[in-house]
């Protein structure tokens, strides 16, 4: 694993009238590995990504994806740069097909620059894409409507948009949550699989003990600071992770 | 001095007109395409206690405004109701029940109706005649206006400030879920908003109106000044509403004065252009930049 | 004892349920069972013009013009997102082209309808622009908005003959010309669209309908697609202004009038939103009922809107969708 940064976050900070949302946020994503994000809800973790990928424009600090400063990109610039998010609430175009979906981030132009033109028929690409991570073929199932597919499904549709672009970074907004055990299990080796391929993945999950699988080091974020980062053993044992969480049982 | 005399008519003029539509907009979010056709209603509707029922003038005005109000809430209750969050819907009904009125007051013979057609229909100002302020000559009705305008806004400011009512429609607007959780219903307060909206509406008409005549193709016209002056401010933001309102009063008084009277719409359509180019949030609109663009 | 209580189900025909897909193609009943409605269409269409008399056959072109508007509506707000309340701004801009174009140069019709189309449909753009990059309402208020604007800048400047407009305009040939370039127009139209929103940008267009944000966080930027879009409503928008100044041989303000504006929307939404020929067909129901009021002064108007807001409010899938329903599924009451 190198210890190169490919995305450097500093001193981000975002406060939406008077919440502070944010507030100076630094951490680096190391190429290769998987980075988790982990805090109690409300946390601010998924303004975090927002605020990286160009959704939300930061009140402070810098974002710096391959040593570039993308603060204040628009979303689909970022996108194509390699830097590519999923949604934690699911909207799929659910009057298309499954793998219709996917013909969008095969027509953006990242996808045209790094194919060379040379893409072929865009829709065998999105089934192979589908078929890859998991929707059998002989079943048809990419080809039912996606506003049919159980969440498990849509879950991986999800993924597979951001893997159709072809990117270095995915930043996963909470893809465990909502599915069964059995559906995690069939989904921790498609990331396995996505790492060893060389892309760096950034996970927000509650799931801890299935994340832990996973990453290599993870960050604690709490009222949008972050209060601990480290491997995740080392990490739990910290007080103010336990206190985060669970609270610090004095009665008032 | 003219200039700045007229200016400030002509600001409060625009904001008179834009305070119904904004309000309705900030409070529930619906366009309401029929505001422009409600003021040219409360015009005829008064001019028509006045001549043919031989009301008293106060009491004709306050019978059309009231008429207004609940044309508001029928409105609300009857049609937008069934299609709240759907923006496209909402703008088509409102403007289907906007050309209903504008053109239903053009109708001629049905049931003996007449229409209301031609250049006729006059609104007697309230106090006749000229003052001279600083050496220009500013009729009455023209103070009148800066007059009831102010007094206006500053009664919708201890409305929404200082009254139950009032508080619940400041609350809707600015976190509609929240406030329902505390309890306020969404749409009573719609259907408020709505019928004080359509009574400003009505104000303006009686304000604004006796400076000319009484046209039912005005009211495409204060529809258009209305939506320019709230995009220009920031939809939703009633403090924008103002500034644009004195930003688009002065702007046109000034080139008119400069260039003549028929480019002030060049400046208002050049206006809204460099607005939605370089702010499209509005002058002062609440939501960032960002989250105005798609 | 309970009550037996009874439900309306809905069934889909079975040959529908066999013609999805590829299967269509294994059978001359299924394909027929698709094809037929097409088939009707373009047969009715064609077909339409023998069967009037002088005064309806005018009517149909007027109708044709609604058509074109009700279409490109119907594209903009049901496959894009985007809600044109300006239609009339399309016919201004092709029909003044046009028109300047013949009047001044005094190139045949043949060749100012082709210009004026794509000219109108880039001026149309690029006065747009500004609000495409905005959330939709924005869109739906400035298309509102700037066909009136356009009349006051039109007076202001006294461009083009100002309030009396321009007359004597070359028209069109003949009378079957002019039926026949307008249902050619409407046909190319219709299949073009609907062959449109099944390729690659027609599903784009559809996706940043669907959902803005996933369209940007894959990469595609929403502005230029939705630009792509405007332009390509443009087109048939300003094809039909242009055909207009040569039909009736004059230009005027009234190219401007909201009645472009509105009935196309009356029309899609009594027609089916959606389904693309509905608003077709709703406009050439439509313009005669409004050409048989048109004795009654400003009540057809009045008339016309009851019967959107009704739609609105009670029928919004319209009749086509209600039709396409019908031909696809059958009700039957079931016992529950």
């Amino acid at each position: 694993m190198d210890r190169e940064p490919i995305l450097q976050v500093n001193g981000l900070s975002k406060a939406f009238g008077g919440v502070q949302a944010v507030l100076e946020v630094n951490f680096d994503l190391f190429k290769g590995e998987i980075l988790g994000i982990i805090g109690p809800n409300g946390a601010g973790k998924t303004t975090l990504v927002n605020l990286i990928t160009g959704f939300v424009k930061p009140d402070a600090g810098s974002v710096l994806f391959k040593g570039k400063n993308i603060k204040g990109f628009q979303p689909h610039k970022i996108a194509n740069l390699g830097l590519v998010r999923t949604f934690q609430v699911m909207r799929p175009y659910h009057s298309l097909a499954a793998f219709k979906n996917l013909i969008v981030p095969l027509n953006s132009p990242r996808v045209r620059r790094t194919s060379g033109g040379k893409l072929g028929d865009r829709d065998s690409v999105a089934i192979d894409i589908l078929e890859e991570i998991g929707f059998e073929r002989d079943a048809r199932v990419p080809y039912k409507t996606a506003g049919s597919l159980p969440l498990g499904y849509l879950k991986r549709l999800e993924l597979a948009r951001c893997i159709a672009l072809r990117p270095e970074v995915i930043l996963c907004d909470e893809v465990f949550s909502g599915l069964s055990m059995s559906e995690i299990a069939s989904m921790i080796p498609l990331l396995e699989k996505l790492q060893m391929e060389g892309i760096t993945i950034m996970m927000i999950e509650h799931r801890l003990r299935e994340l832990f699988r996973l990453a290599d080091r993870v960050a604690v974020i709490n009222f949008g600071r972050k209060i601990a980062e480290g491997i995740p053993k080392e990490v739990m044992e910290k007080e103010e992770v336990k206190v985060a969480y669970l609270g610090t049982g004095k009665r008032k | 001095m003219d200039i700045l005399i007229y200016g400030t008519v002509n600001s409060i003029v625009f904001a008179l007109i834009a305070v119904g539509f904004s309000l309705v907009y900030g409070v529930s979010r619906i366009p309401n395409f029929a505001h422009g056709s409600i003021y040219v209603l409360v015009g005829f509707l008064t001019w028509s206690f006045i001549n043919d029922l031989k009301l008293n003038y106060a009491l004709a005005i306050l019978l059309s405004l009231i008429i207004a109000s609940i044309i508001g809430l029928i409105i609300y209750r009857f049609i937008l109701i069934r299609l709240r969050g759907l923006p496209t819907s909402e703008i088509i009904a409102s403007f289907a029940v906007s050309l209903i009125i504008l053109e239903g007051l053009r109708m001629q013979g049905i049931a003996g109706f007449k229409g209301f057609i031609g250049p006729f229909y006059v609104l007697q100002p309230f106090i006749e005649g000229k003052i001279s302020i600083f050496g220009v000559f500013v009729d009455y009705q023209r103070l009148m206006i800066i007059a009831g305008g102010l007094v206006i806004l500053v009664f919708i400011w201890v409305f929404t400030h200082y009254t139950k009512t009032g508080l619940s429609l400041r609350a809707i607007a600015q976190d509609e879920q929240a406030a329902m959780m505390l309890g306020v219903n969404s749409d009573r307060t719609a259907m408020i908003s709505l019928a004080i909206g359509s009574a400003l509406a009505g104000l303006a008409a009686v304000l604004i109106l006796p400076l000319g005549n009484i046209a039912a193709e005005q009211g495409y016209r204060v529809l258009v000044y209305a939506l320019a002056v709230c995009i220009i401010g920031g939809l939703g933001s009633w403090a924008g509403t103002i500034l644009a309102s004195f930003v688009l009063g002065f702007s046109m008084i000034t080139s008119t004065a400069l260039f003549g009277a028929l480019w002030e719409n060049v400046v208002l359509i050049g206006t809204i252009i460099l607005i939605l180019l370089f702010k499209p949030s509005g002058l002062m609109g609440k939501q960032k930049e960002l989250e105005e663009r798609v | 004892m309970a009550e037996k209580e009874r439900r309306k189900k809905r069934f889909d025909r079975s040959v529908k349920v066999r013609s999805e897909g590829l299967y269509a193609i294994s059978s001359w009943r299924e394909m027929g069972f698709l094809a037929m409605p097409r088939l009707l269409l373009i047969l009715g269409l064609l077909v339409l013009p023998l069967t009037l008399d002088m005064y309806w056959q005018r009517v149909l072109c007027t109708a044709g013009i609604y058509a074109l508007l009700a279409l490109s509506f119907d594209f903009l707000a049901e496959y894009v997102g985007l809600v044109c309340l300006g239609g009339a701004m399309f016919i201004g801009f092709g029909g003044y082209t046009s028109g300047v174009l013949n009047a001044y140069f005094e190139w045949s019709p043949f060749v100012t309808i082709p210009i004026a189309t794509l000219g109108g449909a880039v001026m149309s753009t690029l006065v747009l622009i500004p609000c495409l990059r905005l959330r939709g309402i924005y869109f739906a208020i400035v298309s509102f908005m700037l066909p009136l604007f356009s009349v006051y800048i039109i007076i202001a400047l006294g461009l083009f003959g100002s309030t009396e407009g321009i007359s004597a305009l070359d028209t069109l040939p003949n009378i079957w010309v002019e039926q026949y370039v307008v249902i050619g127009a409407i046909i190319v139209a219709l299949f073009a669209i609907r062959r449109l929103v099944n390729e690659d940008i027609g599903l784009i267009f559809r996706a940043i309908k669907d959902n803005d944000q996933a369209v940007r966080a894959s990469g595609i930027s929403i502005t230029s697609y939705r630009i792509k879009a405007v332009f390509i409503a443009s087109l048939i928008g300003s094809f039909a202004g242009a055909y207009l100044s040569h039909l009736y041989g004059w230009l005027g303000l009234s190219l401007f009038a909201m009645d472009f504006s509105i009935l196309p929307i009356a029309a899609a939404v009594m027609g089916g939103m959606g389904t693309l020929v509905g608003p077709v067909i709703g406009a050439i129901i439509l313009t005669p009922m409004s050409e048989a009021l048109r004795g009654f002064g400003q009540l057809r108007v009045v008339l016309y809107c009851l019967v959107l807001i009704g739609f609105i409010l009670y029928k919004p899938e319209g009749l086509m969708n209600y039709l396409e329903r019908k031909y696809h599924q059958f009700e039957r009451w079931e016992e529950v």
